[in-house]
């Protein structure tokens, strides 16, 4: 008798247990949603804040904050009236994907001799590559002007298209040669056993396989070189100025006048943020690509 | 017609040498088997053959041409991988039809020829899957399909039923004899498992560090083991090994002293061996006796009962051997029992580990399977 209440007691006990810890369990996923939305509202506000400025007047947009106003299009008539978007917008499309198809054809083979015939120096250069990205880009502004100046490329878009191509290259680089590792060998083996050369191999085998990673690579680059600011602004002036420089122009020596800036601002990052929606789940493929399989 | 030829082959990564100088001739028709344990070359001899690993020395001789400074495809050899290697992205029908493609056959010829392939292996209804969509059976079959296709002189299998389970494994060993005398091809097969070895191969390469332990028909290795690691290597169970020492070597054989005391004459060349010799006898399993007259003794420590066969493992004094007995045995564990064994079953070897040869040739020896063939065909009729 006194075993039986014993073990019933002990069983009431284990489940008052229970209790609490299912209950810190899902706590714990509230306070991670929370956090997460907190996060998600920290990082979006400001493009909201920005977009929502553009569509008021100058006297609103630096009057105390509110959400509460009638709503108009002056700035963006303004904006348009002053600069030609299209022409800038054309440019940063022409300069990211014209870099990013420049990168992808550079990087491609490189990628494919590092991952496929590995020497005993392929990691060191590939740390190699990485380390020019910590280099802060001011720091070769000067040389690189000069080159730009004297090879003609000062306001140009092939003189962009270049700079991006090399600033994007190791990153590239460096995301193919993962993809391109994670393809099973036996596979590019038994194509050249069927007879395929090195270039059939790359194109009939490794690109539409490794195709997912291929893609966001590129997406990448794209968004990279569509937001990328400072090359621009100090290698271009008018003609081959993309959006970033757009923008910039609106911060001007008359003061700044936050309506049109933001005016401008939205219409530069509308087209890769539609860009970038429409593309995410691409993306988020690639960047999984391999951890999931 | 085609014949391949190693010549003193081989192979170092680095400082490792893992191919030391293989001699290798392989005739027309034949099935060859590259069989060892796990890091033992047989993998890489084998990619050596099909051009996807370079040589670091020696020739490799294909139909009379050496071929080292030739590409994989241009070999004119197929081979089916591990991992089966198919292309996942492109249908059956596709992956068999690759290598046609690349060199440019019409679309209506390599359709007949994949169609053609695909019937030998019964894999119609299957063309227009991708590899996703197969079971590991069918996968397997299609990249046996894939090679078929290119009309190889040689077919290169690297463990190709090793990812199959036990049942697949035992249907596909047939279906690949099978498609050896369909196709009346030179093939050569890399395995780890004897079994494989031993009812596919006309011959059996046995490989192990790098070198050639010996080279032979399934039967000739296992009734006449070159050398120690041959006769543990091959046959299941393994060989038991008793240390024993010769009495007497003469023309009739070596008289050796057993671990009980008696002497037993193994008909064996004696050449090199005096009285006081250290031996050592193997015998397999199989061929020891369960024999109340028997001259060794052990006390039964492990007993496996198999249905028609009983493993028991029998430990005298330090040692433990293993003895096929008959299903019904009616012993028990920590029995003792008394077994013993027929001399011309038996192997002596050296203390360098090479074995005495026997002085006569086993009847079987030479067999080839084409004979159990010839053998079965005729008494079906």
């Amino acid at each position: 008798m006194t075993t039986k209440t014993q073990s019933m007691s002990a069983a009431g006990a284990t489940r008052a247990a229970n209790g609490p810890r299912f209950g810190a369990l899902s706590s714990r996923r509230l306070w991670l949603t929370v956090l997460g939305w907190t996060v998600a509202g920290v990082i979006f506000f400001p493009i909201f804040w920005m977009v929502l400025t553009g569509f008021k007047t100058e006297a609103e947009a630096i009057a105390d904050p509110s959400l509460i106003f009638s709503p108009t299009l002056d700035s963006y008539a303004e904006v348009q009236s002053r600069a030609d978007y299209l022409h800038f917008a054309l440019n940063s499309v022409v300069v990211s994907f014209g870099s990013t198809l420049l990168a992808l054809v550079i990087a491609i083979p490189s990628a494919y001799a590092m991952a496929f015939l590995p020497t005993k120096r392929t990691k060191g250069t590939l740390l190699w590559m990485l380390s020019t990205k910590m280099l802060p880009p001011v720091g070769v502004l000067v040389p690189i002007y000069l080159l730009f100046r004297d090879f003609g490329l000062l306001d140009t878009r092939t003189g962009l298209v270049i700079v991006y191509t090399l600033m994007n290259l190791p990153i590239v680089v460096w995301m193919l040669y993962t993809f391109f590792k994670d393809l099973p060998r036996d596979i590019l083996e038994a194509g050249r056993m069927d007879g395929a050369g090195t270039l059939q191999e790359v194109w009939y085998l490794l690109l539409p396989l490794t195709l997912p990673g291929i893609a966001s690579t590129g997406l990448l680059a794209v968004i990279l070189s569509w937001n990328e600011a400072f090359w621009s602004l100090n290698l271009t002036s008018s003609q081959a100025a993309p959006l970033t420089a757009y923008i910039a122009s609106f911060s001007s020596p008359e003061g700044l006048f936050w309506a049109k800036l933001s005016a401008a601002s939205t219409m530069a990052i509308a087209p890769i943020l539609v860009f970038g929606w429409l593309t995410q789940k691409q993306m988020v493929r690639g960047l999984t690509f391999g951890a999931v399989k | 017609m085609s014949t391949l030829q190693l010549k003193q082959i081989t192979k170092s990564f680095g400082e490792t040498d893992v191919i030391k100088g293989v001699d290798l001739e392989v005739n027309d028709r034949e099935f060859v088997v590259f069989v060892g344990p796990s890091g033992c070359g047989k993998s890489t001899l084998m990619r050596m053959i099909a051009g996807l690993e370079n040589a670091t020395s020696g020739d490799i001789v294909i139909d009379g041409q050496r071929v080292n400074e030739v590409g994989p495809a241009d070999r004119g050899l197929a081979m089916v991988f591990q991992s089966y290697a198919l292309y996942p992205h492109m249908t059956v029908e596709d992956n068999m039809g690759f290598s046609l493609r690349l060199a440019g056959v019409p679309k209506a010829e390599r359709r007949q020829k994949v169609l053609e392939a695909a019937r030998i292996l019964q894999l119609e209804p299957l063309l227009d899957r991708k590899p996703k969509a197969l079971s590991g059976g069918q996968r397997q079959r299609v990249a046996i399909g894939r090679a078929i296709v290119r009309n190889p002189s040689i077919f290169l299998f690297d463990e190709p039923l090793s990812n199959l389970d036990a049942a697949l494994r035992v249907q596909m060993r047939i279906e690949l004899a099978r498609l050896h005398e369909e196709l009346d091809a030179t093939m050569i097969y890399v395995t780890h498992d004897q079994i494989e070895a031993m009812t596919m191969a006309d011959k059996i390469v046995v490989l192990q560090g790098g070198v050639v332990e010996q080279v032979g028909s399934p039967m000739e290795l296992y009734h006449h083991p070159r050398n120690r690691f041959v006769a543990g290597f091959i046959g299941s169970p393994k060989m038991n090994f008793l240390p024993v020492e010769a009495t007497e070597a003469g023309a009739e054989g070596v008289s050796v002293r057993l671990p009980g005391g008696d002497v037993a004459r193994v008909p064996v060349a004696g050449e090199g061996v005096s009285p006081g010799t250290a031996l050592e006898l193997g015998i397999r399993p199989e061929h020891l006796v369960l024999d109340d007259q028997g001259p060794l003794r052990g006390e039964i420590q492990v007993l496996e009962r198999l249905g028609g066969q009983t493993s028991l493992y029998v430990a005298m004094g330090e040692q433990t051997v293993t003895i096929m007995a008959d299903g019904d045995v009616a012993h028990r564990v920590r029995d003792e029992v008394r077994f013993g064994f027929e001399p011309g079953r038996a192997h002596l070897f050296a203390a360098d580990g090479l074995a005495l040869p026997s002085l006569e040739a086993h009847p079987l020896a030479g067999l080839k399977r084409q004979d159990n063939r010839l053998a079965s065909d005729a008494g079906s009729e």
